[in-house]
């Protein structure tokens, strides 16, 4: 629901990104990392940074996006494990607190200009 | 042409937080941010909360909603201070952000507040992925809704410190299974405190009012 937000930023970093010395820059392509867990919607940022992009180095721009999976840490016995269900708990631990590594990236890794 | 970037897309959000985070520090206020569903009845929670909590403790709250004055105005009847955001006069933002908090919690005078209560836009998805500068988390989940919520929202049971299940007082009209809603709120979440609490009859408050107040005095001294 905040997609037009994260898509603004987005937007922001990749316009500041960009050399000053290119004429007539093209953005092509923006590679992303996004965390399963992240509230983001890959349907709803693609709408958003099209909408927005018009009329700038952006335009037509391309998202390459890489989930990355819950990693999880028990904080009691120190496993670690890739969640692929909203389910955290430590299956020898039980109920004791773990911290999640991974899962809530939403960042800009790269992007590619035309050349 | 490939450029390196690698940028947090939410740092902007992130560097705010954390200019708060210090300001609250520095001017003595522990800051717990509520968050729930639209209906939970977190207004109600707040309005018993404050009646507790006051005045030894003095408390602000900052409303955030897209329309109306609805609930600043039910919890202004507690004594406590109370201002309000409205995100957009026509269904604006889905959360609080960072830069909102900080020009508010100043209106509300927070040199005399010891505890600062930001209750965010009902919803359970966007206020979980922004940091405002807070010190704790709770999220207010109530039996007229699914067990099945924190499995659906796992990010906001995660971020969240605390869980309280309202309306409790109902259990006796629905098929809701609470002891469900409060496993699955720990299998997203191990290790959470879960307050099962009526806000209306008050039943089972006091657990939630406890570990409010030690939190406050861990910060505070």
């Amino acid at each position: 629901m905040h997609e037009m937000g994260v898509a603004e930023q987005l937007v922001k970093i990749a316009l500041e990104a960009i050399p000053d010395d290119i004429q007539d820059p093209r953005v092509k392509i923006l590679n992303l990392r996004i965390g399963k867990l992240a509230a983001v919607v890959e349907h709803s940022l693609t709408f958003c940074i099209e909408i927005i992009t018009k009329d700038t180095p952006l335009e037509g721009v391309k998202l390459v996006i890489e989930e990355v999976p819950v990693t999880i840490r028990c904080l009691t016995c120190g496993k670690e494990w890739q969640a692929d269900s909203p389910v955290f708990n430590c299956e020898l631990c039980g109920d004791k607190a773990v911290e999640m590594l991974t899962g809530r990236e939403i960042d800009i890794t790269s992007m590619e200009l035309a050349e | 042409m490939q450029i390196n970037i690698q940028k947090r897309v939410l740092e902007k959000n992130e560097t705010e937080a954390d200019r708060n985070r210090a300001y609250f520090k520095d001017q003595k206020v522990f800051v717990l941010n509520m968050m729930s569903s639209p209906g939970s009845g977190k207004t109600e929670t707040l309005c018993r909360t404050l009646a507790r909590l006051m005045p030894q403790i003095q408390v602000g709250v900052i409303v955030g909603d897209i329309c109306t004055t609805n609930d600043a105005d039910r919890l202004a009847v507690t004594g406590a201070k109370v201002t309000q955001i409205n995100t957009d006069q026509f269904g604006g933002d889905c959360h609080l952000a960072a830069h909102l908090i900080e020009a508010s919690s100043r209106d509300l005078g927070i040199g005399d507040l010891d505890l600062l209560i930001v209750e965010n836009i009902g919803n359970l998805v966007c206020p979980a992925e922004f940091d405002i500068g807070e010190d704790a988390r709770a999220v207010v989940l109530s039996v007229t809704e699914g067990e099945d919520k924190p499995l659906k929202y796992p990010l906001m049971f995660q971020v969240a410190d605390a869980a309280i299940l309202n309306k409790v007082d109902l259990l006796p009209y629905l098929d809701f299974d609470a002891s469900l809603a409060v496993e699955n709120m720990k299998k997203v979440h191990p290790g959470m405190p879960v307050f099962e609490i009526s806000a209306k009859t008050e039943q089972g408050i006091d657990p939630w009012i406890d570990w409010l107040k030690d939190k406050v005095t861990a910060k505070l001294g």
